[in-house]
Parts: C-alpha cells; sequence; structure tokens
C-alpha cells in the first residue's frame, strides 16, 4: 500500500500543483473568465448544473458504451470470418484499413440523418463505425499473428482447424484484441460526443458543450469536458483491468506486476 | 530394456546402395521397423530458383533405437526429420512411420516431436502444456491429469506444474517439450536439435535424463544434432549427411556399452568414436561400416 502511494505520488503532486498554478496564474494575470474559467469556477459549475451534467454523462456514456458493443461485435465477427479465409483477409483488409485511415466522424451528420438526430442510435452508430475498423484490423493480424513453430507443433498431433483456432489463434490474438478495445474504448466517447455536436437531445454532453459555450457559460462547458475525459479514462481503465484478468501471462502484464 | 532389439543392421541404407531393404527381413523384422525413408528427394523452389534440399535419402530405423542426424547447417536435417513427421511433404520418394503412410502415421498421433525452441504456450502453465496433446485427442480430464503427472514425473519438473513457462530456465522449458511429446506415448520420438540453445554442461545434463527416459520409455528416437559428442554418447546409430544436397554419406553404428553415463564420455572407445564421426563429417567419404563393427554394435547392446 505504501508503495503504491509511492508510485502514485508524483501523479498527484503534478495534478494537484497544475490545478493549483491554473487557479493563481488565472487570478495573477487577470485572464478573462470566458476564455479561461477558473477551476473554483468549474467546481461551481458542478454544483449549479448537477443534475443536467449527472443526466449528459450517463446519456453519451450510453451511446459510446452501445456504440462501442455494436462496433466490437461487427469487427470480432468480420476478423473472424476474413482470418479463416486467406482469400477474403486480402481481398477485404486493405479496404479496412483504408476506411480506418479516413476520418469517419465526417459522416456524422449523414448518420444522425439515417438513424434520427434525437435517437441515441445515430450517436451508437457513429461510435460503432469508428469501434468497427481497430477491432477488425488488430484483431486479424492477432488471428494470424501464431508463430510458424506453434502452428507446426498443431499440425503435428493432427489438431483440427477449430482446435487450432482456440488454443492457439485465440489466446494470440488476445494482446491484438485489448489493444483494439483501448483504442475503441477513447474512439467511442469522442464519437458520441462529436456526433451530439452535429445535433440531438439536449441532455448529452455534446449538446452542453455546444450550448454552454454559445451563451458564454464556459465554466459549464469545463465541467462536461471534465466528465468526459473522466468517463474515457474510466472505461480505458476498465479495459487495462480486464486485461490483467484475461491474459495474466502476457509479458505487458507481467512487467507491471513484478515493478 | 529387454524390450529394445538390437539394430538390424543389414537393413541399414546408404544412399546409392541399390534394394535396401535387406532380403533377410522377416515379418517380425518388418514389425519391428518404425521408419522406412525410401528415395527421399526434396526440392524447394524460391521464385525461379529451385534448391534441391535432399537427394536421394533412404533410411531404417528400427523399434527401440536411437538414431541421430547429424551434418553440416544447412544439408537438410531438419528438413529429413519434418518429412518423417509428414510436416510437408517429399518431392519424391515414400516415408513409412509404423508400417503406414507418414501422413496415417501423423493422424494416429504415431509420433511426438521436440523442436530447438521449445514452443510452449505462454498462456498454460506446465502441466496444462503438457495436457495439450491429450486435449486434442480428447482424453478425459481427469486421466488427462494423471497422464500429465505422470510425464512431469518423468522429466523431474514436478514442482514446477502450476508455473508459467517464462519462469523456468531454457532447460526446464525443453524438459516440459520432451514431457509433452510423450505424453502420447508415441512409438516414436522426432528431436530437431533440442538442446542447441542450451549451454555445454546443461547440455550433458540433458542428455543424460535423455537416455534416462528413453531407456524407462523403449520409444525410438530421431534426434538431429550439431554436436558430435551429443551425437555419439546417446546413439545406436550415428547418419552422416553431406552438404548440399543432402545425402547420407555414412552410418556409424555406435556400440559403447549401456547404460552410458559421466564416465562413458571418458573412455577411450568414446574418442575414437567422437573422432571417427568427425572425419567421416569432415570427409564424407562414402565407406560401409565394417562387417566386424556391426557385430561389436549387437554385442555391445546385447551386453547392457
Ligand atoms: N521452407 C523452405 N523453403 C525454401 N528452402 C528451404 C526451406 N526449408 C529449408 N530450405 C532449404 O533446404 C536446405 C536444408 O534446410 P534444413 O533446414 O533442412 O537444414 P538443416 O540441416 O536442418 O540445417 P541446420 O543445421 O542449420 O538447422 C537449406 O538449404 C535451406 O535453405
Ligand atoms: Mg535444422
Amino acid at each position: 500500500m505504501r508503495r503504491r502511494l509511492a508510485y502514485y505520488l508524483p501523479t498527484i503532486v503534478v495534478f494537484v500543483g497544475g490545478i493549483l498554478l491554473w487557479e493563481l496564474l488565472v487570478r495573477a494575470l487577470n485572464i478573462e473568465r470566458f476564455l479561461l474559467p477558473r477551476p473554483t469556477d468549474i467546481i461551481g459549475a458542478f454544483g449549479d448544473n448537477w443534475e443536467l451534467l449527472r443526466n449528459a454523462g450517463i446519456n453519451t456514456l450510453v451511446e459510446a458504451v452501445g456504440g462501442f458493443a455494436i462496433g466490437l461485435t461487427a469487427g470480432l465477427a468480420a476478423a473472424l470470418a476474413t482470418s479463416r479465409f486467406a482469400v477474403a483477409r486480402s481481398a477485404l483488409l486493405p479496404f479496412a484499413i483504408a476506411a480506418n485511415a479516413v476520418p469517419i466522424v465526417a459522416f456524422a451528420p449523414i448518420m444522425n440523418n439515417w438513424f434520427g438526430v434525437t435517437s441515441p442510435l445515430s450517436k451508437m452508430m457513429i461510435v460503432a463505425v469508428l469501434v468497427f475498423f481497430p477491432v477488425m484490423i488488430n484483431v486479424v493480424r492477432g488471428l494470424v499473428s501464431a508463430d510458424a513453430a506453434t502452428l507446426e507443433l498443431m499440425r503435428s498431433y493432427a489438431a483440427s482447424e477449430l482446435q487450432i483456432l482456440r488454443r492457439v489463434r485465440i489466446p494470440a490474438a488476445l494482446p491484438y484484441f485489448f489493444t483494439a478495445l483501448k483504442v475503441g474504448a477513447t474512439l467511442s466517447l469522442i464519437g458520441a460526443i462529436v456526433g451530439e455536436y452535429f445535433g440531438g437531445a439536449s441532455e448529452a454532453l455534446g449538446r452542453v458543450i455546444v450550448e454552454s459555450a454559445a451563451f458564454l457559460r464556459f465554466s459549464t462547458a469545463w465541467a462536461a469536458i471534465i466528465i468526459a475525459a473522466a468517463l474515457g479514462i474510466a472505461f480505458y481503465l476498465l479495459i487495462t483491468a480486464l486485461e490483467r484478468v484475461a491474459m495474466p501471462w502476457h509479458a505487458s502484464v507481467r512487467g507491471a506486476r513484478e515493478g | 530394456m529387454s524390450a529394445r532389439l538390437p539394430a538390424d543392421v543389414g537393413s541399414v541404407g546408404v544412399s546409392g546402395a541399390s534394394p535396401v531393404a535387406s532380403a533377410g527381413s522377416s515379418a517380425s523384422g518388418a514389425d519391428r521397423q518404425i521408419v522406412a525413408v525410401r528415395g527421399v528427394q526434396k526440392r524447394f523452389s524460391i521464385g525461379g530458383d529451385t534448391t534441391l534440399a535432399l537427394e536421394e535419402v533412404d533410411l531404417r530405423v528400427e523399434a527401440g533405437e536411437f538414431v541421430s542426424l547429424i551434418g553440416p547447417s544447412g544439408c537438410g536435417k531438419s528438413t529429413l526429420l519434418r518429412i518423417i513427421g509428414d510436416l510437408t511433404a517429399p518431392s519424391a520418394g515414400s516415408v513409412e512411420v509404423n508400417g503406414k503412410p507418414a501422413h496415417r502415421a501423423r493422424h494416429d498421433r504415431d509420433y511426438g516431436i521436440v523442436f530447438q525452441a521449445p514452443v510452449l504456450f505462454d498462456w498454460r502453465t506446465i502441466d496444462s502444456n503438457v495436457q495439450l496433446p491429450l486435449e486434442i485427442v480428447g482424453t478425459p480430464r481427469r486421466e488427462r491429469a494423471q497422464r500429465a503427472s505422470e510425464m512431469l514425473a518423468l522429466v523431474e519438473l514436478s514442482d514446477f506444474r502450476r508455473h508459467h513457462p517464462w519462469q523456468l530456465s531454457g532447460g526446464m522449458q525443453q524438459r516440459a517439450a520432451i514431457a509433452r511429446a510423450l505424453v502420447l506415448e508415441p512409438r516414436l520420438l522426432l528431436m530437431d536439435e533440442p538442446f542447441g540453445a542450451l549451454d555445454e554442461m546443461t547440455r550433458e545434463r540433458m542428455n543424460d535424463e535423455l537416455l534416462r527416459i528413453w531407456e524407462r520409455t523403449g520409444t525410438t528416437v530421431i534426434f538431429v544434432t550439431h554436436s558430435i559428442p551429443e551425437a555419439v554418447f546417446l546413439s545406436s546409430r550415428v547418419v552422416i549427411m553431406s552438404p548440399r544436397p543432402g545425402r547420407i554419406t555414412r552410418i556409424i553404428p555406435i556400440d559403447l556399452p549401456r547404460p552410458r553415463d559421466d564416465a562413458t564420455r571418458e573412455t577411450p572407445r568414446y574418442f575414437e568414436l567422437v573422432t571417427e564421426v568427425r572425419e567421416a563429417l569432415r570427409g564424407g567419404e562414402l565407406r560401409q561400416p565394417a562387417q566386424g563393427k556391426a557385430a561389436d554394435e549387437a554385442a555391445g547392446r546385447l551386453g547392457t
């Protein structure tokens, strides 16, 4: 416990110090509040708009997680299907990689049109499309990453394709899968909020940010940004924790445990 | 020990020697024959170039033998081993394992294989790595645990069965790989430089252990190595291969008495044989083993 505290202490010091510095600088330099509110103002905004911020956080989180789940499922299915057939893989993977490079959030207004701007489904679909490609690409890479010696060993036991998939390919793909999940977790909140910028029900973080900014209530906008950041970080940490449980054998996790 | 019979030197196939199967080989002789490689060639084509990796290889291995393949790097030892294991197909010729085509033998899990790298799965414990082949053939859980723990006892890893591969030394990992290769009780064990990555001291210890395991299980072993002392110490016969295109140039019977131990490594006969193998590797001359030596070998094996 003490070692843990020692480990996190620098981070905590930087965090608290940074906020103090922010407060002091804004006061000392007399920066206009609408340009950069003081931390104390933002804390005040939390108090004043707590209900709105809480509901907005919940709604945005539901969109992000729902879209994440859809994108994840589709990405996994596509990965399993394409990795099984070399032809499908070489035919589809280049397109997936290209699509992944396209700024897909640019399609957000179109998704809003297709699935109804006020429906959370439109935001989920934006998130799903964002999450789909990194999941598919990474998992395909993982599934074909099993080394030649391992496959030769399985061949020496005349193992079936299904046995090889379960015992070799899927475990070998897990590290890639978790990398994809971490990328997807971050993207899912970005996707949901950007989707909300283009319209939707007003109890959502993206809407709160846009509308508060429009009315120069910047401390409220900042409060919403902080909630979005906290949700993103929490989502990410949750996946890191799952990763540790799912693959305690992996070098990245091992190193963390020994350190 | 008594189950093992002296090698039938008459059936030793040497490249170029015409009908290899000796006329005198009886029905029981065929039954004892675990591996029969006949006229095997292997060609690799990369782009327009073709490499002839193996040219006309003939080899017979009898039940209970310990046969080493030795030769310069790139002469096709691994290729020959992989052809015997049906991990790659020969370009010409045929391979029989346990009296059936190599393909059938692989599907019947007639052999176990150990590579230079241990190829253990990091996500499994040592115990569960050893159980892998049993899972593949669908052995019930309880029997699996039982068999794996017997094998781990055999390679003296019982205390490490809950460890993961990365928590073990290289030699221990290789012992786990041997346990896994033996867990289905195959009649044939194929080993491709299993101790190549180990230091000399560990290698000698592993050699002692391997002989002990071989004597206990009565498995037939085909063992690829770069090390002349290792080949001599372990083998009943040392098969010398020439550089590309790979072919068998000589087969040297090793008549050192068994059981062999550290003392064996200090006998004059051991040094003689090491020298003989070294010269055969250097010269690559085509000489048939003398009849007298074959008799010596038979006597040596019966005497143990
Ligand atoms: N998959 C392959 N494709 C093309 N050529 C190959 C392949 N595998 C082996 N060869 C060639 O066949 C020859 C024999 O290779 P092999 O691995 O059997 O040699 P080796 O005797 O085991 O060598 P070493 O002692 O270095 O392990 C080499 O010239 C090699 O380049
Ligand atoms: Mg080799």
